[in-house]
């Protein structure tokens, strides 16, 4: 897993003058289940290590499963949300392979006959729609996770490593694109929408968490690329790993420089799994793909097969929230957002959060205001996705609240989220901590307004003529008094009010 | 008194307890007193648990004092393959890769008995995960037959069959996937009953190949299966493979079988199971009880069923796959033996995984999963796994076919009586032969009985007679199975057990 060989990358743009990339997306996606796939343990995340367990989840000898219908329900949901075909009878399947983290040496997954299968879906960027088929939705269990203890932090150099199986078992539907194809330049953004807007879709239909940090949706890229003009696909890689929505778009344009260097050099693409590293930027070699295991799928003989009736189909059919292009369509009316402010919020992964600020209270204009402008330049600094920053909807309607009823300003509120973001509490406690509230003592302001007249004659003059707008220069000898924290509204009033 | 209380059967003791005659704590230490005296010499048993099955004796007379009985076997001691877990004791397989290992949980079977009031004797000796038809197959040496100590007692469930053949318990429990209660059942004088795959709970049963596996009754007489069979029987949420569908009256038409009569009932003899490759003493006995039946009323035709040929083959490519996959979760992470590599310093986990699996398998575990490994290959499963598959199918098919014209097939249960000790251990085939009539119905999914045909002329030794009824029709097998039963010992002036050779009894 060495880095040290410098890799050469070719410019973005060199290669897709050369070279045309297809993309295929493979998304696993964690159930907002009560139990796991096969058990009655519960799913809550971060309960300490081995506390969500039983001999099924465990594999231990003589343990059988039972299939959680509500996950079965959650797949048919998503697998009809992507416009997919429900499967009238399919089955679960061993994937067998050793890894300790695995309790029974096999996962059981779906293999040949997946719950759900030939969908589609379409994103848009920057104002152009693409269609995204889907080539299957399918349900399987996660597995344990791994902790690797000592230096590295890594399987290799480890001193001992640890297993928690609480992850064993929880239910994972993994929806799987077929080749995109036709997006060029734009497949780094395309990738990026898609998950996106899986996410929002998801969230809607309430089956997951989609927190992309804790893991609850996790990205597989597949990407390889063609000489331009060329009908048959390259040699693809499959980089894992992909965690934030940033690394969705930026492991895309890494593997589309790197695969576009070492053709151009005469090289050849190997097929092969490679990891996506967030801190540096790049993708390292995994497995080779060409040696990789033989799974020997086989039907899970302790499952039935499942065949949901028609009927049942129908009912969720019918019980799907409105998709994705129609609730944008209806919240931009809503949120009487032009085209250019809406593609923005959809294009900064700020939709549902600014969704869910509106509905705890915000307006949206200062809803958008936030996250597109102060929260977005604070995710780009610290590199991490919008939803991924430690700040809720909640907390910026909070904090908008504060300011509408005046016991901060809008400088105040970004030192407010400073606090928020440091890990200092709620909004209420920062602003408590810091001392932050706007002074209301009508005492103390009245008397720095009778200082700022006393100190500026000549505007105080102009102000008692009328002229009403000369009375900033007084606000601003105000504000600096009192160090910013005053209600600049209230102060202008007590202006005029003295000088009319 | 206490010998006179082994030799009954389960049905007597039951009545016993009932007419305030005897205890279950008397009935309990009879048998722990005879496990203590002869098996020593059978090495029937795994695992005894003299206290606990005390204890669950008192407790079953304290409920009957009390005047409250959970089923009509509360108080009768039962055996138990060393294939299901019980919470708190050993649970071996017969492997060395288990040893040591105490589950957590109750299988379903076993929290049934224990819903029943059945005390638990203890765990009784399988071949290796259940693998074998010899018992010999046991990492804790072999199981001895009671007719002859130097024979094998079948397999898997050798232990169980002979746990019950030898007085040490007087019901036992058994897996069956190809053969395993049945076959034991023909060689020692006794009965064994696999029921149709889903009417009884698989969880708690360690699979060796789950879509053929069964646990059953394994008794000295037809009456007593039922009376086990109602206990364990019925649909279990916890196995999704289990059937939601109330049983089928077994004590009711055990009971009524009991009379003889067998006017009505139409008997399918299966051609393909029987003549070359049987032993004519086997095949004598057989062709007498066909004729006992037919005497009693029964129309007994004879039924083809072409597909049977390919069974055995068949089987040998399902069991195998779905136990090289069952068997991967002994990898010495979680539980279980753990065996460091030699001279490998800091082994990582796939090195002790595979230093464990080496040490902890026997070599016919090995065979399996490497056969089942192959068989699953990509590139290999449609011609191995696939094919397999569509013999099974056929199979199916043939039975639904040979069920038109009768009520129930038979066949012998097993082609030889008891060989040797160590005989066939060095070849496999021959080993696997020794299932070829058991096979079909774990294919099929449907039940079937062997109990006791007579003792074959050539070596004195018990044969086996099987009953195959439809799937969720096993109240045939105790209808047809009793019928025989009370022919054959009106003719033999007793039970066969009672022509048993004594076994020789030490003090504990």
């Amino acid at each position: 897993m060495s880095t040290s060989t410098t890799t050469r990358l070719m410019s973005f743009d060199e290669a897709l003058e050369k070279f045309d990339p297809v993309m295929g997306l493979e998304v696993h996606v964690e159930l907002n289940t009560a139990s796991k796939m096969f058990c009655g343990c519960p799913t809550e995340f971060g309960a300490e290590p081995n506390t969500q367990v039983c001999p099924v989840c465990l594999g231990l000898p003589g343990a059988m499963p039972v299939v959680n219908e509500k996950a079965v329900e959650s797949a048919m949901r998503i697998g009809l949300a992507l416009n997919c075909q429900i499967a009238e009878w399919c089955r679960f399947a061993r994937k067998n392979y050793f890894y300790p983290d695995m309790p029974k040496n096999f996962q059981t997954s779906q293999y040949d006959e997946p719950i759900a299968f030939d969908g589609w879906t379409e994103v848009e960027v920057d104002g152009e729609t693409f269609r995204v088929d889907i080539e299957r939705a399918h349900m399987e269990e996660d597995t344990g996770k791994s902790l690797h203890v000592g230096t590295s932090g890594r399987i290799h150099g480890a001193d001992y490593s640890l297993v928690d199986y609480n992850r064993a078992g929880i239910p994972l539907i993994e929806i799987v694109t077929k080749p995109i194809v036709g997006t060029g330049a734009k497949a780094p953004l395309v990738a990026k929408a898609y998950v996106a807007q899986l996410r929002e879709l998801l969230l809607g239909l309430g089956v997951s968490d989609v927190r992309m940090e804790q893991g609850s949706l996790r990205c597989d890229v597949n990407l390889s690329l063609r000489p331009v003009g060329q009908e048959a696909f390259g040699t693809r890689t499959e980089t894992k790993n992909v965690n934030s929505l940033r690394s969705v778009e930026r492991s895309v344009r890494y593997e589309i420089g790197r695969q576009g260097a070492l053709l151009e050099d005469g090289g050849t693409v190997v097929q092969e799994t490679r990891h996506w590293h967030e801190d540096t930027g790049v993708t390292t070699s995994g497995r080779e793909k060409s040696d990789a295991e033989d799974y020997r799928y086989f039907p899970e003989p302790d499952l039935v097969p499942i065949a949901p009736s028609r009927e049942w189909v129908e009912e969720l059919r019918g019980s799907l929230p409105e998709p994705p292009r129609e609730h944008r369509a209806r919240l931009q009316a809503e949120w009487g957002f032009s085209d250019l402010e809406m593609r923005d919020t959809v294009g900064a992964g700020a939709l549902l959060l600014v969704e869910q600020t509106i509905a705890a209270g915000a307006s949206p204009a200062a809803a958008r205001k936030w996250w597109l402008s102060d929260m977005a330049r604070r995710a780009n600094e610290q590199g991490v996705d919008l939803a991924d920053l430690p700040v809720t909807p909640a907390d910026v309607a909070r904090v908008q609240a504060l300011v509408d009823e005046g016991k901060i300003n809008d400088k105040l509120a970004r030192q407010v989220f400073d606090g928020v973001l440091a890990g200092e509490g709620t909004p209420d406690e920062v602003v408590a901590a810091r001392g932050l509230a706007v002074v209301s003592d009508e005492g103390a302001l009245s008397a720095a307004v009778d200082r700022a007249i006393e100190a500026n004659p000549d505007v105080a003059d102009k102000i008692r003529d009328g002229k009403v707008a000369a009375a900033g220069a007084l606000i601003g000898a105000v504000m600096k008094e009192m160090r910013g924290q005053a209600d600049a509204g209230r102060v202008r009033e007590l202006i005029i009010e003295k000088l009319s | 008194m206490s010998s006179d209380l082994t030799r009954r059967t389960a049905a007597e003791l039951a009545d016993a307890l009932a007419a305030g005659e005897t205890t279950s704590v008397e009935i309990t230490s009879a048998y722990l007193d005879r496990i203590a005296a002869v098996d020593g010499d059978v090495h029937a048993f795994l695992h005894v648990d003299a206290e606990g099955a005390l204890a669950a004796a008192r407790e079953a007379d304290e409920r009957r004092a009390a005047g409250s009985v959970r089923s009509a076997l509360d108080g009768v001691p039962v055996a138990v393959k060393d294939v299901l877990t019980i919470k708190g004791l050993p649970t071996t397989c017969g492997s060395k890769i288990l040893e040591g290992w105490v589950p957590p949980y109750d299988a379903t079977v076993v929290a049934r008995l224990r819903e029943a009031g059945l005390p638990i004797l203890g765990k009784t000796n399988m071949d290796e995960f259940a693998m074998g038809s010899s018992t010999e197959h046991s990492a804790y040496g072999p199981t001895h037959n009671p007719w002859d100590l130097d024979r094998i007692p079948g397999g898997s469930g050798g232990g169980s069959a002979a746990a019950v053949a030898a007085f040490e318990a007087p019901l036992a429990i058994g897996t069956d996937t190809g053969g395993s209660i049945r076959q034991p059942g023909a060689v020692t004088g006794t009965v064994g009953v696999k029921p149709t795959f889903g009417g009884v709970s698989r969880f708690g049963l360690v699979a060796m190949a789950n879509s053929l596996d069964q646990a059953g009754p394994v008794t000295r007489t037809v009456l007593d299966s039922a009376l086990l069979h109602e206990v364990i029987g019925g649909y279990d949420p916890q196995d999704s493979t289990s059937i939601d569908q109330p049983l089928p009256a077994l004590v009711a038409a055990a009971r009524q079988g009991a009379s003889g009569d067998m006017s009505g009932v139409r008997v399918g003899v299966i051609k393909e199971l029987g003549g070359d490759g049987y032993q004519a003493g086997v095949r004598a006995r057989f062709d007498e009880a066909v004729q006992l039946l037919v005497e009693a009323g029964a129309e007994v035709v004879e039924v083809s069923c072409p597909s049977f040929v390919h069974a055995l083959a068949a089987y040998y490519l399902i069991m195998p796959s779905e136990a090289s996959s069952n068997l991967a979760k002994f990898d010495a992470m979680r539980y279980g033996l753990r065996v460091l590599p030699d001279g490998v310093e800091n082994p990582s986990a796939e090195e002790v995984m595979r230093a464990t699996r080496d040490a902890g398998f026997g070599d016919e575990v090995k065979r399996r999963i490497i056969l089942g490994t192959y068989a699953l290959s990509s590139g290999y499963y449609d011609a191995y796994y696939g094919q397999a598959q569509k013999v099974r199918t056929l199979i199916s098919r043939d039975f639904a076919a040979a069920f038109e014209q009768a009520d129930v097939l038979v066949s012998p249960t097993a082609p030889t009586t008891a060989f040797r000790i160590g005989e066939k251990l060095d070849d496999p085939v021959a080993m696997y032969l020794n299932d070829i009539a058991t096979i079909p119905a774990n294919l099929a999914g449907v039940p079937g009985i062997s109990l006791p045909s007579g003792l074959a002329d050539e070596d004195g030794l018990p044969a086996g007679f099987q009953i195959l009824a439809p799937a969720l029709a096993d109240d045939r097998l105790y209808r047809v199975g009793a019928a025989l039963e009370t022919l054959l010992t009106t003719r033999w002036g007793g039970p066969l057990l009672a022509q048993a050779p004594e076994l020789k009894e030490v003090s504990a």
